[in-house]
């Protein structure tokens, strides 16, 4: 068997009494670009956050490149190399587009580096490069703040991409693109796939059949349905009541 | 244009200052204390450059500063202390009133000048590591943070307070005479702490605009914008708070070092609750996020004050308060912003101030 860039097992977690996850087994391999779908509340971005340390398990355990990552903070799973793009933009609104950018390259990030950091033409043409990748290239001496929600997305995109890490996670990077911005975001995506293990949530499923050309996990209830390719995922009828069942009795309701 | 104007103000600054204000002196059209009032202003200033640093850049609401403040300035009373009554009497007054017979063990060291130096801006630099350590590691932020620097302040200015701590209690430490063998009552050693008050101001400033300018600066901004983010881009958030904080300490501790010998006393009331908003009140005036508008701000609103309490004594409060108000409701900015607009108006500078542009060409692809 080929080695895992990351193994879940048993993962589950509580909020309140209600199960948001509960995840049996989970895999993914260096370089495969996952697409994770489900209704709303499936416990998608819980996943997301088990994983990148902003939630704490109840238990399971979760195995990233080697390393046992539950437990550990944010800022030492970042190091181990897992980025996240989250699903409200985060980003660092008063700097310019620039700084954002250079801020998050791969280099030490001690107090005392940063302290007397000297800007070096390979980091600056990185930044430029990616900047271009991302088309933001225009923008790099502007406020993120006034960037659009488009753009802010992406820059959000171009953070992680110059963390260089070897785990993405990112959580709908298309929701408010243009159907071409997505298109270019879909593209992106599937070429960092080539360097990059990645894991994409979304919901918009022409985006979806874009990108999904490995396997495609469907979650709901926090538990796996199913996974598949998305043409096998599509047309399972239980991942097509689990989306439509609710659309369904909701217009029975409406109806009556 | 722009970039030019951004070097001539502190320009004027150091030469209005530097010469026009001596020679003003030594031709007797100003006086030795209005040149003693400009050093603590100074010495103010040099103060709340370190709280534009931790709260106007880094966005942590301090409500302590004025703790490190008066450790630098107990720090140097203590010395000044014992240069006094060392000569005349075995232990300084209120000591004895304590029923000591010896001096305390924590006094020693600050029989000399050096170790003082040192202590000065070791302890508080230590005590910030200790009370950042733990602010920090626990995530306490925004209103918390606010809440326990604060009940902080309070203890230490009690803890001051007390006769029993050896610090001369509520009426603090005064009576210098001299400080290195210099007489400070004599004007021309005032008029050098003036100058050693201004050139340590140009000094920090200098610093601080390193400190804020380099990627570690930005870290900052960073933090003050998304503290979560900059955590997932995989700084430790702790190292960069915990340095910001002992810098902002140890930068108050300087300004106290100098502000003592000038006033010629120090009680426990520079370090009260009051004192540390009012430090947080001169930047947020001033206009945080600029150090020139923290210089701006501690200096203004001193002059202000000074200026208030003769003509009006009882309305100062008030009117600081309604200088206060209006800077929330109106200029968010401080003064600082007020005269950028002001500039603008008039013409004397561009409408939109871009960020300076990145030295290599954008490559398209």
């Amino acid at each position: 068997m080929m080695d895992m860039l990351l193994t879940v097992k048993d993962l589950s977690v509580s909020f309140g009494g209600l199960q948001a996850l509960n995840l049996q087994n989970f895999s993914l391999a260096p370089r495969e670009l996952r697409v994770i779908i489900g209704p709303n509340g499936a416990g998608k971005s819980t996943f997301m956050d088990l994983l990148c340390g902003k939630t704490k398990a109840d238990r399971g355990t979760v195995v990233f490149d080697g390393q046992s990552i539950l437990g550990k903070t944010e800022i030492e799973i970042a190091e181990l190399g897992i980025g996240r793009k989250f699903q409200k933009p985060s980003i660092f609104p008063s700097l310019s587009v620039y700084d954002n950018m250079l801020l998050a390259t791969k280099m030490k990030k001690s107090v005392l580096t940063s302290l007397f950091f000297k800007m070096d033409s390979a980091t600056d043409d990185k930044i430029h490069d990616t900047a271009s990748r991302v088309g933001l290239h225009d923008v790099l001496n502007k406020c993120a703040g006034e960037l659009s929600h488009g753009q802010k997305q992406w820059l959000e995109i171009a953070i992680v991409v110059l963390q260089d890490p070897k785990l993405m996670l990112i959580d709908e990077p298309a929701a408010g693109m243009s159907d071409r911005e997505t298109e270019k975001t879909g593209e992106l995506l599937l070429e960092l796939s080539k360097r990059h293990g990645v894991i994409v949530i979304e919901h918009d499923m022409h985006f979806v059949k874009q990108i999904a050309k490995q396997t495609v996990t469907v979650l709901v209830n926090g538990k796996l349905l199913t996974e598949g390719t998305f043409e096998e995922v599509k047309n399972d009828q239980r991942v097509i009541d689990s989306y439509l069942g609710r659309a369904h009795s909701e217009r029975i309701k409406a109806t009556i | 244009m722009l970039l030019k104007s951004d070097k001539i103000i502190p320009v004027i600054f150091l030469l209005f200052f530097a010469i026009l204000l001596p020679l003003g002196y030594s031709t007797g059209l100003v006086s030795i204390n209005s040149i003693s009032l400009w050093g603590r202003y100074f010495c103010f200033a040099i103060a709340a450059l370190g709280i534009d640093l931790i709260w106007g850049y880094t966005g942590i609401m301090s409500m302590c500063q004025a703790i490190f403040f008066c450790l630098g300035g107990y720090g140097i009373g203590m010395y000044l202390t014992l240069q006094t009554d060392s000569a005349a009497t075995f232990l300084p007054d209120f000591m004895s009133w304590n029923n000591l017979t010896e001096l305390p063990f924590f006094w020693t060291p600050f029989q000399h000048f050096l170790p003082t130096l040192l202590l000065g801006l070791l302890i508080p630099a230590a005590a910030a590591f200790i009370i950042g350590y733990f602010i920090f590691r626990s995530r306490i932020k925004g209103v918390y943070m606010a809440i326990i620097t604060q009940a902080l302040a309070l203890s230490v200015y009690l803890l001051f307070l007390r006769n029993e701590t050896n610090m001369g209690g509520t009426n603090g430490l005064t009576n210098f005479k001299t400080l290195l063998g210099f007489d400070l009552s004599e004007p021309s050693v005032k008029l050098g702490l003036y100058m050693v008050s201004l050139a340590t101001l140009a000094g920090v400033y200098q610093i601080c605009r390193h400190i804020v300018g380099s990627k570690f600066g930005k870290v900052l901004l960073a933090i003050r914008d998304s503290e979560s983010r900059v955590g997932y881009t995989a700084y430790r958030v702790l190292h960069y708070k915990l340095t910001i904080f002992i810098i902002a300490a140890v930068i108050g501790a300087i300004a106290g070092m100098l502000y003592v010998p000038q006033t010629g006393i120090i009680t426990p009331g520079r370090m009260d609750v009051k004192a540390s908003v009012e430090m947080l009140m001169w930047v947020a005036l001033g206009g945080r996020g600029h150090l020139k508008g923290a210089i701006l701000g501690a200096i203004s609103v001193n002059c202000l004050y000074s200026i208030c309490t003769s003509v009006f004594p009882e309305g100062w409060l008030f009117i600081l308060g309604v200088l206060y108000v209006l800077t929330v409701l109106y200029f968010d900015k401080g003064f600082l912003g007020l005269f950028e607009k002001l500039a603008i108006r008039v013409g004397f500078k561009p409408r939109k101030t871009e960020t300076a542009p990145y030295p290599k060409s954008i490559i398209i692809k």
